[in-house]
């Protein structure tokens, strides 16, 4: 076990090498850079000398290749660099915002786990009755029903019955539990709602595969309940590719918190994503994409272990 | 075989049907997708004749107008009809969702294919490329991409958009298509085509290309939702199609958010033709996907 983790861990790195190269030449294949961004937003003539003397003191001057190779380094030392728009330290800048995006992640995991496990549950087991159709109709509208535009019905509902708007400024949950809550349920609920979509479809299908199984007609034939044929036997065989769907759509989460934090005005990881895309901030924008990527790596080797914990019959030598 | 099935066809004498009626009867909730497909279209290639108004003009004198019968779904900020607008977003919606969805599956499908015919080496190469580029979610990944790129518009299409949207889906198709490539690539008529000496090329176009074509179908039109969805996004955060074009993510952004109170059907309306489209196109790819490929189904 320790020997396989050991390996994995190992086997991340070129996989997160890769993911710094492309990055860092995609972003500048194209000529452009933030220093055209910043000035025009200043508006006026400026001229040419003034912008090559921004693009030295940023550094953006030097070869490509030399650039390249100071990031490379910075990364060895997990320096992620300083953003080219507010000069403050990429860690930094991500590190004031995660606590609140991590949150609205984690509330939306429970709401989702909490709302699929029946859900799928359900569906498989009432297969083909009106159940089952309404659980395919509610979970196909979680794939199709953008959740910026799910968070904006929230907010409108949430507007016309209790005239209540989105706080301006962030209540973390050690300060006010209850005004963190009522804050961020909502775009938990708005991102959750395609998460919780994806988790129940798993659970059916991999519910009914599993329903037909020699051991499930085994235990029923010796007589076990059917309550607890599908709780000890069924169910619990058919969480591991649930398990498998959580860990990747939460770290995946990040992508339907781009476009939700917009919608509720949350300053997180999403906001300041898209903020580094549209500044052309090309040091926050790796610093994010290593983030993400480190994130994406750790939680695929956690859910290869939680496999163990829960299938006997998989020991990693 | 033939002694046994030849009296049970003659009985039966099953009605031959073509494709298309076949699936319709085979699969009704995908015939229903598929006829909200086809109006899309049609709203989307007739646009100038089925909206009511210019979806430009801007009218000062019915700003932010209730739904009624001059104006079916009211008017924006600018007293543009929504309806129009609406219409008109159908056709930006279509050509970028169908654009990026066939150059990310068909570029997809290639690499799975190259990777799955080759392999050693260069299976091994190309396997490395597709897991960084999954490390991404794929929204993520095309806001990168928007980043790296100019906004370039030829023919009134964002060019560095459609681009932008098809990366993310190259990764994804690559890995289907390899699998299905590799079931195929140990078929006894592929190694005869070899042992006859047929090149490269001519085994990877005649011999697995059309085996391929299933999962490639249905990868390409299940994308075609999500490319959908992602050019809404990515419009929203305005980042995507820009003012005054008329797009549903577009709609959604900026002012219309500032006038929840006062006029929701600015945000009802394109919402609902957002999720209505991607509704229509997941829901046609899961039957395209049971039609093609039984094996899949549960």
């Amino acid at each position: 076990m320790l020997r396989y983790t050991i390996n994995r861990i190992l086997l991340m790195i070129p996989t997160l090498i890769g993911v710094a190269v492309l990055v860092f030449f995609m972003l500048r294949i194209v000529p452009g850079d933030i220093v055209e961004v910043k000035l025009r937003g200043d508006g006026g003539n400026i001229t040419q000398e003034v912008v090559e003397q921004e693009r030295k003191r940023l550094g953006l001057d030097r070869p490509l290749l030399i650039q390249f190779k100071d990031y490379m380094i910075g990364l060895a030392k997990l320096d992620l660099g300083i953003s080219m728009w507010t000069e403050r330290p990429v860690i930094e800048e991500i590190a004031i915002r995660l606590e609140l995006s991590l949150e609205v992640a984690i509330l939306a995991t429970i709401i989702a786990i909490l709302l699929a496990v029946p859900l799928g549950t359900a569906a498989a087991l009432m297969r083909d009755t009106w159940v089952d159709y309404a659980v395919r109709i509610i979970t196909i509208g979680g794939l199709s029903i953008p959740s910026f535009w799910f968070g904006m019905l929230i907010m409108l509902t949430l507007l016309s019955l209790f005239n209540w708007l989105p706080p301006i400024v962030f209540t973390p949950i050690y300060v006010d539990p209850v005004a963190n809550l009522t804050q961020l349920i909502w775009p938990a609920m708005a991102v959750g709602y395609r998460y919780c979509a994806v988790t129940a479809r798993m659970i059916r299908s991999s519910l009914l595969e599993i329903m037909s199984e020699d051991y499930i007609r085994t235990a029923r034939a010796k007589g076990v309940y059917e309550k607890l044929v599908v709780s000890r036997h069924a169910l619990r065989n058919a969480m591991l590719p649930a398990i498998t769907v959580i860990g990747l759509e939460f770290a995946f989460l990040i992508g339907g918190l781009v476009v939700t934090e917009q919608v509720f005005n949350l300053n997180g990881i999403g906001q300041l994503f898209v903020q580094s895309v549209s500044r052309n901030d090309f040091m926050l924008i790796q610093g994010m994409v290593m983030m993400i990527a480190v994130f994406y790596v750790f939680v695929n080797l956690i859910v290869d272990l939680l496999y163990a914990v829960f299938d006997p019959r998989i020991r990693y030598g | 075989m033939a002694v046994i099935s030849a009296p049970a066809s003659a009985a039966v004498a099953p009605r031959r049907r073509g494709p298309v009626m076949e699936f319709i009867y085979k699969q009704p909730l995908g015939a229903v997708s598929l006829v909200v497909i086809l109006i899309m279209m049609f709203a989307g290639i007739f646009s100038e004749l089925v909206a009511p108004y210019d979806p430009l003009t801007i009218d000062f004198a019915s700003i932010l107008a209730a739904p009624s019968w001059d104006h079916w779904m009211g008017t924006d900020a600018y007293g543009r009809d929504i309806f129009s607008r609406i219409i008109h977003g159908s056709r930006t919606a279509l050509v970028i969702g169908f654009a990026a969805s066939f150059i990310g599956s068909t570029l997809g499908a290639m690499l799975g294919v190259a990777s799955a015919f080759f392999g050693g080496k260069i299976d091994d190469w190309i396997q490395r490329f597709v897991d960084v580029l999954l490390a991404f979610p794929i929204i993520v990944l095309a806001l990168v991409v928007v980043a790296a790129l100019r906004k370039t518009v030829v023919a009134g299409v964002d060019v560095n958009l459609v681009f932008a949207i098809s990366i993310p889906i190259l990764p994804r198709v690559a890995r289907v298509v390899r699998a299905a490539a590799l079931s195929v690539r140990v078929m006894p008529y592929v190694d005869a085509a070899r042992a006859a000496g047929y090149s490269n090329s001519r085994i990877i176009f005649r011999h697995m290309a059309p085996n391929v074509v299933a999962p490639y179908l249905i990868m390409f039109t299940a994308f075609i939702a999500q490319a959908i969805l992602l050019e809404a996004s990515l419009s929203f955060l305005g980042l995507g199609v820009t003012e005054p074009t008329a797009a549903w993510g577009l709609m959604l952004s900026g002012n219309a958010a500032d006038f929840y109170r006062e006029a929701p059907w600015m945000i009802l309306f394109p919402g609902i033709a957002i999720s209505l489209a991607v509704f229509a196109f997941n829901l046609f790819g899961d039957s395209l996907r049971d039609y093609l490929d039984p094996r899949f189904r549960v």
